[in-house]
């Protein structure tokens, strides 16, 4: 017992070094551009795993989780932005974009309260594309969110002084803004996945579980399953919040363009490919699915170097392959990579039956 | 009422696209009770296939009347679009049938990115307009300007409908696959192929979509790589609104949802004072959806379901 706590202890600690070295590591390995795809990982990460507390714990097919994404980062874009003029400090920003990310989530959750799978996943994803449209077209005639062309100049995150937008000097060693952005989304990252672990194994967890497994019988368990629905909804959008946030401050820059339907889409492939429900999978589909369609970049130098020319356009051929592995995945892995303990065993009985 | 009229006329054009489209969501649906996120990429490849062997046809300087063109164009398309969804169907979805619900429509999303990317290697980035070859005629109705191509769409689709609905009540294929929608294993326990039924679901549905892209690509007089997007959203949206599983209500659906699309987009701009505009044509669609799932989740023609989880 002693001994494996000890190994768990060196496991996290191992973990912990691995994850505070590895932006340095990467920039001085392959560049600077692959910090910022760990930054945009960590931010996806924080993502899937909000979706994963409403899709994969209280099993509510949402589709138009990018919407409080966009909720979050235009908060942050229109408070810290000559837009209007505001400056508002991070502190203050991130917990007024998540709070009205979590408002969104009660919005959209109330009226759907008695839809279930197909039907919820529709009026979500219909729900995603009507706040796209809006804040497409909500320049005209009160300009509020720039239309089309998104808002720019948005202030880069900053506490006390310290901003994430400058190099700093440390240790004799010299950190550049994406790498602090990293530490910073890491934290936050970590502190969100610890809620989200807490969240399943606590009375309101198994009260989602119960709900996603059978909604009547939860209901005659006396589970208000109306409250705990709107809370999942609710909770998985404040993750998202958090992250547009986030966002808005390290892109310096939002448009309505990021957050089309395709987003939505791509993170509910991140859960359902690394297995639903199963925080380590998650995490593991969310980082697959960030870094892949990056190293795929590559293709076009690949090319060059083994056929001498490039034969196809790289950007062209990334999105191809990436469709052909979502396939090719579903139908080896139809329940993830890192299926839960429990969903393997129903997924196996459910096979030799 | 002019305006009345006139965007009534385009409503109902529209509309019967929509519904030809939706056909092969609810077809699909009421069968795997899947939803077959494919097929606006099926759609778009009826669309640009078409536009392919017309362009082919008049850069060999083969003189042909302009309809002729775009028959031979159709004719190419639709067994294409057959085939396209019989693959879909067979690598895709097949494998999965007893996956958990969400793995199908993953290799669906999968599928439609592979189309789409196909679809802009092979035609590229940019709009491909529509050649000008056919009849640019029109009449007046009530009012309203309808156009010989209009007309074209309008009659073909609903004599498409008509000849789709008495092929599934009337014939014992049709038979077969209310059959296998019912129940798979029981329709198989009394001699119906179900495999068999569900690839010529497929093959009808993309057929119907294939002569669908044509219309809307003839309609607007282009053709993109990602129109099949919102097209296939767009249509998804009628199924549900009429009754996803129900072939009457995909109809009713398109029709209801074309009209109401075309008559917002036209009033809006009266309705608010000029505060929205009919930039928000496709925010209708959404709103409509969610309105008619809230009071009637089943949709108008659907009989209230049990539990779909």
């Amino acid at each position: 017992m002693a001994r494996q706590k000890r190994r768990a202890w060196t496991t996290f600690a191992l973990l912990g070094v691995g994850l505070a070295i590895l932006p340095l590591l990467v920039e001085a390995g392959i560049g600077r551009s692959w910090v910022r795809v760990l930054d945009f990982t960590l931010l996806y990460i924080i993502l899937a795993v909000g979706l994963n507390i409403v899709v994969g714990y209280a099993g509510l097919l949402d589709l138009g989780y990018i919407a409080f994404y966009a909720v979050g980062a235009y908060c942050y874009a229109l408070l810290a932005s000559p837009q209007f003029g505001l400056h508002l400090p991070f502190w203050a920003i991130l917990p007024i974009g998540a709070g009205a990310a979590a408002l969104f989530g009660i919005l959209l959750g109330a009226p759907t309260l008695r839809l279930r799978g197909d039907y919820l996943a529709i009026v979500t994803l219909g729900f995603g594309e009507i706040v796209r449209i809006f804040l497409n077209n909500l320049n005209t005639p009160v300009n509020i969110t720039n239309g089309p062309q998104g808002i720019t100049l948005i202030d880069p995150v900053r506490i006390d002084g310290f901003s994430f937008a400058a190099k700093h000097h440390w240790l004799g060693l010299t950190f550049s803004s994406p790498q602090q952005y990293y530490y910073l989304f890491l934290i936050l990252t970590l502190a969100l996945i610890f809620v989200a672990l807490r969240l399943q194994d606590s009375r309101i967890g198994r009260a989602w579980a119960a709900i996603r497994e059978d909604e009547l019988a939860a209901a005659a368990t006396g589970i208000n399953v109306r409250n705990l629905k709107l809370l999942a909804f609710a909770m998985g959008a404040t993750f998202a919040g958090v992250a547009g946030g986030l966002f808005a401050g390290f892109q310096g820059f939002v448009s309505p363009e990021s957050f089309n339907l395709m987003e939505s889409v791509m993170i509910l492939c991140m859960i359902v490919l690394g297995g639903m429900g199963n925080i380590p999978g998650v995490i593991l589909g969310a980082t697959l699915l960030t870094v892949f369609p990056e190293a795929l970049r590559y293709l076009g130098d690949w090319q060059q170097a083994w056929l001498g020319r490039i034969v196809v356009d790289p950007d062209d051929l990334r999105m191809l392959l990436f469709g052909l592995a979502l396939i090719v995945m579903m139908l080896y892995r139809p329940a993830g990579l890192w299926p839960s303990r429990l969903r393997r065993r129903e997924w196996q009985d459910k096979r030799a039956s | 009422m002019d305006m009345f009229a006139q965007q009534l006329v385009n409503g109902l054009v529209l509309g019967s696209v929509y519904a030809l489209v939706a056909l092969g969501y609810t077809m699909v649906y009421g069968i795997l009770e899947l939803i077959n996120f494919a097929h606006g990429e099926v759609t778009m490849f009826g669309a640009m296939i078409a536009l392919a062997v017309i362009s082919a046809l008049t850069g060999a300087h083969v003189h042909l009347p302009g309809v002729m063109l775009a028959l031979t164009g159709l004719l190419v398309a639709i067994p294409s679009c057959m085939l396209l969804g019989y693959t879909i169907e067979r690598v895709a979805y097949r494998p999965l049938r007893s996956a958990p619900r969400l793995a199908p429509l993953i290799t669906a999303i999968g599928v439609s990115i592979v189309l789409q990317n196909v679809a802009m290697m092979v035609w590229g980035r940019e709009y491909i307009p529509f050649p000008p070859i056919l009849p640019t005629g029109h009449h007046n109705l009530l009012g309203a300007r309808i156009t010989d191509v209009q007309i074209a769409i309008l009659v073909t689709a609903l004599l498409l409908m008509l000849g789709l609905t008495l092929l599934v009540q009337r014939t014992r294929l049709g038979r077969a696959m209310r059959a296998t929608a019912q129940s798979p294993q029981l329709a198989g326990l009394m001699g119906v192929n179900a495999n068999a039924v569900i690839s010529l679901t497929f093959i009808i549905g993309s057929g119907l979509a294939a002569i669908a892209g044509f219309m809307v690509s003839a309609y607007y007089g282009l053709a993109h790589y990602y129109m099949g997007f919102l097209l296939g959203l767009k249509a998804f949206t009628a199924a549900v609104l009429g009754g996803i599983g129900k072939i009457g209500g995909a109809m009713l659906g398109g029709l209801l949802l074309g009209v109401i699309e075309s008559l917002g987009a036209g009033y809006i701009g009266d309705f608010t004072h000029g505060f929205l505009g009919s930039n928000y044509q496709d925010v209708f669609a959404f709103f409509v959806l969610i309105a008619v799932l809230i009071v009637r989740p089943s949709g108008l023609l659907g009989v209230a379901a049990g539990e779909r989880a």
